[in-house]
């Protein structure tokens, strides 16, 4: 193991003396098209936030243009008082915040128990959670479905928030996050005469905190962007989240199509915003299934 | 484990000598474990048995419900639409594995070589669309695509105007939709594979590489008989990624197309969301889903075999 280490020591000493070339002539070209693609990229993203502040005749007009020629709020004022965009912007901050609150804690604590605890039933139980994650999520709709109109719970905010919460992937991540912490903590605060609970809550709940944030921003993005589960549980416009009342706006409000686009902005720009602070746990969150699936 | 059971006798002579104190050890995982198993019988597992109980079940709503047998599933061989979406879908899936991955690798290799210098700048770049919605990437792409209005025919028709083609009917002609949404799955998801693929690259080791140049082994033989053979489980993953993300293609064609036209854009998870959530035909959906198991259950079969069967390490 310790050569091993040493041999990466030694080869990453060497790949330094080989310094990168972005200014040889294949550097160029590999750069020139990396540049094409991230413009080819970016284009569809910048085209709606421009256009949101272009009035409609600019935006089916000829010639086309990026920039707005004539910068306008119109769009945005027409969505905030033809349809309840405020009141689906509100809706889906509950759903999201309180979904990730909820993802986060029974994750965390399932993946406790999981990690640092030996029970009767765990392996059984453990297996069981993960066949679970390879089943795809349509088969699931029907039957939820029932469950929440036996509930009672159309159009509520628990039937956005609890079916969702209950994540798999979520106990898999905080178990392997947990599982690398020393038990000499847990039995030093036992000697102290902290209960179970209080270890959780005092001692491990704050050191997986990386984990936690990793597990937050993707259940949040989920929660934001989500758009099948609340189409199928939510009928009264006053409950929508967001993604699902610009949909419902997609088809009647086409030939007003500033408005659209202002309300995809809006309903983008918090993502992009989470992302921006937080783009390191937004990566190790996507790629966690990669690398610890692959090797 | 010998620090646990120490561990064990000190809580004994805690502060509190209630029962619960006394068993709260062995009680702990169980109270943390059930808000989660809860919610997870509720909400994951039955769902999964009841849905499969479901298929065998014919019936409109929830109330009347007669036996049917396997009745849903042959129906689903004789039905029209369903083939259809299996196949739009298929098509889609192709496109994912066998369009957007390599490109992916071709983006990964080209951030992680030595000619690129801004990798952290490239890698948020192509990542980017990752965090749409697809409702967001409808309502921007039903401009870009429109056949009267959309920005790709007028560009095409900016680069050669009056050339004879155009302007394609990217939504509207049935040869061509589905393709449309394979270059919206890519416009999305290459920036997600490409760092799949980066983690794979990263976990290679410099120290093969440096024996293959040694051994005399030009940049193509190392790529073929290093980086490829040693990147199998990532691009199991990628694989598997792919097939189960294409088959859940549902809201862009909802919105588009509404599976037009005439269903050439009709995929599996729109056609059960019509019959279930439409018609309320709940078994036949459910016999929908269960299909759904069994081909993807088949493809990461076959991919498991063709990724890892010829191990030869």
């Amino acid at each position: 193991m310790s050569t091993q280490v040493e041999m990466g020591q030694r080869v990453g000493a060497t790949e330094n003396e080989t310094p990168s070339q972005p200014f040889s002539p294949l550097g160029i070209l590999v750069n020139a098209v990396l540049l094409l693609l991230v413009v080819l990229t970016a284009l569809p993203f910048l085209f709606m936030a421009f256009s949101a502040f272009k009035p409609n005749s600019e935006i089916f007009g000829e010639p086309i243009t990026l920039f707005p020629r004539d910068w306008t709020i119109l769009n945005m004022q027409d969505l905030l008082a033809t349809v309840p965009f405020a009141r689906w912007f509100i809706n889906t901050v509950i759903v999201a915040v309180l979904g990730t609150i909820l993802t986060v804690t029974l994750s965390s604590l399932a993946g406790f128990a999981f990690a640092k605890y030996d029970f009767w039933g765990k392996n059984v139980l453990f297996t069981l959670m993960l066949v679970t994650i390879l089943i795809p999520f349509q088969v699931l709709l029907v039957p939820q479905f029932q469950i929440i109109r036996t509930l009672g719970w159309f159009n509520t905010y628990q039937a956005l928030i609890v079916p969702g919460a209950v994540s798999a992937f979520g106990i898999f991540l905080m178990r392997q996050y947990t599982i690398s912490l020393p038990n000499e903590l847990l039995d030093a605060a036992r000697v102290d005469g902290a209960s179970e609970f209080t270890i959780w809550w005092r001692v491990i709940f704050p050191l997986v905190r990386p984990g936690l944030a990793v597990l937050a921003i993707l259940s949040f993005t989920n929660n934001w962007n989500d758009f099948f589960w609340p189409l199928i549980v939510t009928t009264e416009p006053s409950m929508f989240v967001i993604n699902l009342g610009i949909a419902s706006l997609v088809g009647p409000y086409d030939y007003q199509y500033g408005i659209l686009l202002s309300g995809a902005l809006l309903a983008s720009l918090p993502v992009i915003i989470v992302f921006l602070f937080f783009q390191r746990q937004f990566l190790e969150g996507l790629t966690a299934g990669a690398v610890k699936g692959g090797g | 484990m010998a620090t646990q059971t120490s561990a064990r006798g000190a809580s004994g002579s805690g502060p509190s000598s209630s029962w619960y104190w006394r068993n709260q050890r062995r009680l702990a995982p169980y109270l943390f474990i059930s808000p989660f198993f809860i919610l997870f019988i509720v909400f994951g597992l039955y769902p999964i048995l009841y849905s499969f109980w479901l298929s065998f079940y014919k019936g409109f709503g929830f109330e009347e419900k007669t036996f049917f047998g396997l009745g849903n599933y042959a129906y689903l061989l004789g039905d029209e639409r369903y083939i259809k979406s299996v196949r739009n879908t298929t098509q889609y899936a192709l496109g994912s594995l066998f369009i957007l991955s390599p490109l992916a690798l071709l983006l990964a290799l080209a951030i992680n070589s030595r000619y690129v210098k801004w990798k952290g700048l490239y890698k948020t770049a192509f990542f980017f669309p990752v965090i749409t919605s697809a409702v967001v990437i409808t309502i921007i792409f039903s401009r870009v695509l429109d056949k009267q209005y959309g920005i790709l025919n007028l560009g095409l028709d900016y680069l050669k105007p009056g050339a004879g083609f155009g302007p394609f009917g990217w939504l509207e002609d049935p040869q061509i939709v589905m393709i449309s949404f394979i270059v919206m799955g890519i416009w999305t998801y290459t920036g997600i594979n490409m760092l799949y693929w980066l983690a794979g690259l990263t976990g290679i080791s410099k120290d093969f590489y440096e024996a293959a140049e040694v051994d005399g082994a030009n940049k193509v033989q190392s790529f073929r008989f290093i980086t490829l053979p040693l990147l199998r489980p990532v691009t199991l993953f990628v694989a598997i990624q792919a097939i189960v993300g294409s088959y859940g293609l549902f809201a862009q064609p909802l919105l588009l197309t509404e599976g037009g036209p005439s269903d050439a854009s009709l995929t599996v998870t729109l056609y059960l969301y019509q019959q279930g959530f439409v018609y309320f035909n709940v078994g036949y959906a459910s016999a929908i889903a269960y299909s759904m198991v069994l081909l993807l259950l088949v493809l990461s079969i076959i991919n498991i075999v063709v990724f890892q069967g010829y191990n030869t390490d």
